[in-house]
């Protein structure tokens, strides 16, 4: 029996992207329908082929190397031989040494460069590590905003945003406070289906900004600055619900 | 131009999606080398125009800007790459990466051909889905096309890709030739 219909929401169903309705009127589908139940197993093979294959292939270290690395000029220069060059991709050579000087001088200049963003991030997630285990994750234990944020006057020298976002996904379970990177830093607890997102607020000079996202012992982090406060979410969750936290916290 | 903080900013927030940007390049180009060309081509690029970036999503944004160098590249060198389409010296070389070595293995080699050999628009989408493990939101963004698209050309190039695959190797050797 054709299903053309069916046939877009199986891929929609195998790649997790159909609402709960669907997916389940799809799984009443998959029921009655042989064809569809069969192409199903097919792709599923498919996809385990793909991921068991190890197809991707990461920046090679001569790359990263003559974009990010130490004696840059080197490998930048190495990478792009002479002849394959057209001028003005030597202007695009020119530029790249340029950041890549500039990013060492950055480096010499300010404690928290890019290696530093790292060490920032490792600390956050250490931190986080801390509060999973028991009785370490929350000083005041609520749901209410209006409780959690008087909690932390007197006890750090800043009034931290917080709120709650139970509607929208992400309910408010507590705060505490912490230690990240040598500072005091405030801790906001919030859950996602079963998973634990820490939410570290501080006081951020301008000069001391450091953004990103990245993962570290399998954990996700994300910062953003808001309002003088420099953000750094840490947790198992996706990095795409890290992101709509993040969403969460500049729009409201 | 960038300021400082803009600078620190750029390489905090769009140099961790490099690995992405390569893999995204190298599946396009089919080739390591021009992939490490035009991956730092689209850094350049993606620096110049970070001033017109504020927040959002830094990995589809760099892919946006890589997908669109590649496809600018491959249409400068359009006529050499169909021309060498036919020689079988572009079989995708192995020996080039060393971690390619270490899994070597028929599934692999057989998976590779098969995806190179899909057409760019399905190509870009499956590399974006299955080894990206990008949202078919960020797959429309990227690749400036709408969701509905997006999903029926999933559908169509898995389709391509299983055909592909469950070809015998002597006809897509012959096909090769």
């Amino acid at each position: 029996m054709p299903c053309d219909q069916t046939q877009t929401q199986l891929h929609g169903y195998l790649d997790g992207e159909l609402d709960a309705l669907s997916a389940a009127n799809f799984e009443k589908h998959l029921e009655t329908c042989p064809g569809c139940k069969q192409i199903l197993a097919a792709e599923e093979s498919l996809h385990r082929s793909i991921q068991q294959a190890g197809l991707y292939e990461r920046a090679p270290q001569s790359l990263r190397t003559s974009l990010l690395g130490n004696s840059k000029q080197q490998a930048a220069v190495r990478s792009f031989p002479g002849a394959r060059l057209s001028p003005w991709r030597w202007l695009a050579v020119a530029a790249v040494l340029l950041l890549a000087v500039f990013i060492g001088w950055r480096q010499l200049q300010s404690g928290r460069g890019p290696g530093n963003a790292q060490l920032m991030a490792a600390s956050f997630v250490d931190a986080h590590l801390r509060s999973l285990q028991p009785g370490h994750l929350t000083d005041v234990q609520s749901t209410d905003q209006h409780t959690v944020k008087p909690w932390f006057d007197g006890r750090i020298d800043f009034a931290p945003p917080v709120r709650d976002f139970a509607n929208e996904g992400f309910p408010l379970v507590g705060g505490r406070l912490d230690v990240a990177g040598g500072k005091t830093v405030a801790a906001l607890v919030y859950s996602r289906r079963k998973h634990i997102i820490n939410v570290f607020v501080e006081t951020a000079p301008s000069e001391s900004y450091w953004n990103g996202s990245g993962e570290s012992q399998g954990y996700h982090w994300l910062t953003w600055q808001q309002n003088g406060f420099s953000f750094c979410a840490v947790s198992d969750v996706a990095p795409a619900d890290l992101a709509q936290l993040e969403q969460l916290f500049l729009t409201q | 131009m960038l300021e400082g903080e803009d600078r620190a900013r750029f390489e905090a927030t769009v140099l961790p999606h490099l690995d992405a940007a390569f893999n995204l390049a190298r599946w396009l180009l089919r080739n390591r080398t021009d992939a490490e060309d035009v991956t730092q081509d689209a850094v350049f690029r993606a620096f110049r125009a970070f001033g017109t970036y504020r927040s959002g999503n830094a990995r589809a944004w760099l892919l946006q800007i890589v997908r669109n160098t590649c496809f600018t590249w491959l249409r400068q060198n359009r006529m050499a790459a169909e021309f060498m389409e036919f020689d079988e010296t572009t079989m995708p070389q192995e020996s080039e990466n060393p971690e390619t070595l270490a899994l070597a293995g028929s599934d692999r080699e057989q998976l590779t051909r098969a995806l190179e050999s899909l057409p760019e628009s399905f190509r870009e989408i499956l590399v974006l889905r299955e080894l990206e493990g990008c949202s078919y939101k960020e797959i429309a963004e990227i690749t400036s096309r709408p969701i509905g698209t997006v999903m029926s050309a999933l559908a169509r190039g898995r389709a391509q890709l299983r055909n592909s695959l469950s070809q015998p190797a002597s006809k897509e050797a012959r096909r090769a030739v």
